[in-house]
């Protein structure tokens, strides 16, 4: 193979003798080079499908409506003016973080649940609690929606079956709110369970063992040894799922369409609105790349964190 | 390495051989002489069968003028058609036309061909051009769209003519028979008469279907109303007009009283909800055109056989009529403009408009006053005549309407999109806010969409 055909000619080449050929071929036997050459797809990869998008939309967010002018960050300021996007902002917020903590908590109830039973019946249940998972968003917010519909709900149906008046899930600014949290902790929560399940299943049942003897109770053994343990991958977990709850589009875009009165809106579902729909690119960008700073800031923290752990175990 | 005496050497040379053969001795598409091709992409028709009258029509001139025409359908859910247009002019490449939406044609003035003399001759052969058409079409001085009849639609009242009578004594058949006259009462069909038939309806468990959310039913109907009331929110140049402004209030207040009679989800339904609504049979009136009633005849007939179509109320400053039409819009990058314009010429002759508004069971609205009179409207049904009036005509005394003129396009289209004119009204009947704090939030709303 190429790697191995230059590994010995590189081991045949006595130390200090001078290089057969010219500069050129010196230069592309070196090892760094072969590095750079054998990283270049995954360079490019990076450059046009993260690092080329990410700085034209930095560069459209400098732009007038009409992206004939610079305005520098005068589309932020605009931003920052507008009551309908503030109330985006805190949308936004109280979306991603009441989803991330019930997924989380969820999640980590499950995981213990599913910890527990024996191996046998927990593939299946495993396999069960991963459906909402595997489903595609945008398909199974369909049928959410349909349950909430505003007119003909089924779930309606149920509590006025059981004598209650009917909610109007969608119509009204909190239940709405709740609606899409509920379909996100549903969609969400079994990203949570299977990590943390795999995380439970790392921690030696050594420790468990001598925390007994020492007479720890279930809620001492959770509080000192199974946190603790699990501490990296919950760190990363919550990171990564409120970069993906912060960044949430399909589900609001279904179920409210930001409704009522804008008022279950987040970024990604105003930027498209405003961006796309209304035609104006530039302030679209702008709303999308809001989010970037505060999420780098937290991101720069928890891994932060998660390095500083990782010395300390080492 | 050789394999039954086969190299890699001759495998890829007999390779090049065959592909080169397959280049020199492939059919030619396009004999010489050819006018060459054409591709558009129009909107994918809601009511089945809508876009075979533009695959033949298109069929038909490709063959007589010898141009190739490929038609791509695209549909508005999940907004794809938008996309597509917003990613062709970005990249300035793509169909050679493409369907607009009302202010799409505005925000893409500067990438869209200009169509004044294909204009120019349908003007003096049909007439004038519907207003709101012009208004959406028509930018710096010029034609920048052909306004289309395929998808093009108006959204009157749809009313259950058996609940309206029995519940509100209101006979809209006679009021509005299924010929140019108007009928008895047709003078005293004005929102107020609406307000109160809308409250009888409402007791009577049969509410009027009238969506408040953000989407487009919402928005057009709304805007209807606010301009039968005088009520805009800007000028022509785009200045708010909001502001001690006794007419939008006088407008806000009505739509919130009539709001207290309307089912309380209708914040948030969609463009949908109003058609569950009439074919359901839980609703006596709808303002929509005529594919809630053609859903109707085929899920539930026993409904759309009581369904008639009128014109919408009457306001103080006279009977608007909401009407969506679409633009076919020529990209000034494209391959083959001159073809392209002859084949949206032939498109909106009579002939073309009459049988794709014929495929689309009556829906098409053509561009033309002159085209409110083709036999389709008459002779729909059941019941027959129920879509008479479905196209605006002399005898309805109303204009067409577009929610948010005269603003420019590019901040109505903001405004459109976002939904200020059904939000301020959602601000005070579901938020609690007084008229004039909804007032001056839509004020500072333009102004922030004004910035940049």
């Amino acid at each position: 193979m190429a790697s191995d055909s230059n590994a010995a000619v590189l081991a045949a080449r006595p130390v200090g003798a001078p290089a057969p050929g010219s500069a050129m071929k010196r230069f592309a036997r070196r090892r760094s080079t072969i590095a750079f050459l054998m990283t270049l797809p995954l360079i490019a990869v990076i450059a046009g499908l993260v690092a080329w998008p990410a700085g034209y939309a930095i560069y459209l967010a400098t732009l007038n409506r009409r992206m004939t002018a610079f305005i520098g960050l005068e589309n932020f300021d605009i931003l920052l003016d507008n009551e309908t996007f503030r109330a985006v902002i805190w949308q936004s917020c109280f979306f991603a973080i009441t989803a991330v903590l019930l997924k989380a908590l969820i999640g980590f109830w499950l995981a213990h649940m599913l910890h527990h039973i024996p191996a046998k019946g927990q593939r299946k249940w495993r396999g069960m609690l991963l459906v909402p998972w595997v489903i595609p968003p945008a398909l199974s917010t369909l049928g959410w929606w349909w349950m909430f519909e505003p007119s003909y709900s089924s779930i309606n149906f149920l509590i006025n079956a059981i004598g209650f008046p009917s909610i109007p899930w969608l119509g009204e600014p909190w239940w709405a709110r709740v609606s899409v949290i509920i379909v996100n902790v549903w969609y969400g929560a079994p990203f949570f369970m299977i990590m943390y399940l795999a995380a439970l299943k790392s921690v030696p049942d050594q420790l468990y063992e001598a925390a007994a003897i020492d007479g720890a109770t279930g809620w001492q053994g959770l509080r000192h040894i199974t946190l603790p343990m699990m501490r990296n991958i919950i760190s990363i977990t919550v990171l990564f799922s409120l970069i993906v709850t912060f960044a949430n589009y399909d589900i609001v875009r279904v179920l409210t369409n930001g409704g009522p009165r804008d008022l279950t809106h987040v970024f990604a579902s105003y930027a498209f609105q405003v961006g796309v729909l209304s035609g104006n690119i530039p302030r679209g960008a702008a709303v999308s790349l809001f989010m970037f700073p505060l999420l780098a800031f937290i991101a720069y923290f928890v891994l932060k964190g998660v390095n500083q752990r990782n010395k300390e175990m080492a | 390495m050789t394999t039954n005496g086969t190299t890699r050497r001759t495998v890829l040379r007999s390779g090049a051989g065959v592909a080169a053969a397959g280049v020199l001795g492939a059919p030619m598409v396009h004999a010489q002489g050819t006018a060459g091709s054409l591709r558009f992409a129009f909107w994918d028709h809601w009511v089945p069968g809508g876009n075979d009258a533009l695959k033949l029509l298109c069929a038909q001139w490709g063959e007589r003028n010898r141009v190739t025409v490929a038609l791509d359908f695209i549909n508005t859910t999940g907004n794809q058609l938008q996309l597509t247009a917003a990613a062709q002019a970005q990249s300035r490449s793509g169909h050679d036309g493409i369907s607009l939406t009302p202010w799409d044609v505005g925000a893409y003035a500067d990438k869209l061909e200009p169509v004044d003399d294909v204009i120019g001759r349908l003007v003096a052969k049909y007439g004038a051009i519907n207003p709101v058409a012009e208004f959406l079409a028509k930018h710096g001085g010029k034609w920048l769209g052909v306004p289309a009849t395929s998808g093009t639609q108006n959204k009157p009242a749809c009313v259950r003519y058996d609940l309206m009578l029995e519940h509100a004594g209101i006979d809209v058949r006679a009021m509005w028979p299924a010929s140019n006259t108007r009928g008895p009462g047709a003078d005293t069909w004005t929102w107020d008469t609406f307000l109160v038939a809308a409250e009888k309806c409402h007791k009577a468990g049969f509410p009027f279907g009238l969506p408040m959310g953000q989407f487009t039913d919402a928005v057009d109907w709304v805007g209807a109303l606010f301009l039968s009331y005088g009520a805009h929110i800007t000028d022509a140049s785009g200045k708010p007009t909001v502001r001690g402004n006794a007419k939008l209030k006088t407008a806000i207040e009505y739509a919130v009283r009539l709001s207290r009679f309307l089912p309380n989800d209708v914040w948030a339904w969609d463009d949908a909800s109003n058609n569950r609504a009439l074919i359901s049979g839980r609703s006596a009136l709808v303002f929509n055109p005529p594919s809630a009633w053609a859903v109707a005849k085929r899920d539930a007939p026993q409904v759309a056989e009581k369904c008639w179509t009128i014109p919408m109320p009457s306001g103080p400053e006279g009977r608007f009529i909401a009407y969506l039409p679409w633009t076919t819009g020529i990209w000034n990058f494209g391959r083959n403009k001159t073809a392209a314009k002859e084949m949206l010429e032939f498109l909106s002759q009579r002939e073309s408009a009459e049988a794709t508004t014929i495929k689309s069971g009556g829906y098409d609205i053509p561009p033309f006053a002159s085209m409110s009179d083709f036999k389709v409207w008459e002779t729909e049904g059941p019941p027959v005549g129920s879509v008479f009036n479905y196209p605006l005509k002399p005898h309805h005394q109303a204009q067409p309407s577009i929610a948010f003129s005269p603003a420019p396009a590019e901040l109505a289209s903001q405004m459109y999109i976002q939904a200020l004119n059904t939000k301020v009204i959602a601000r005070v009947a579901q938020g609690g806010e007084t008229v004039d704090s909804a007032m001056a939030w839509l004020e500072r709303e333009i102004n922030n969409m004004r910035r940049g």
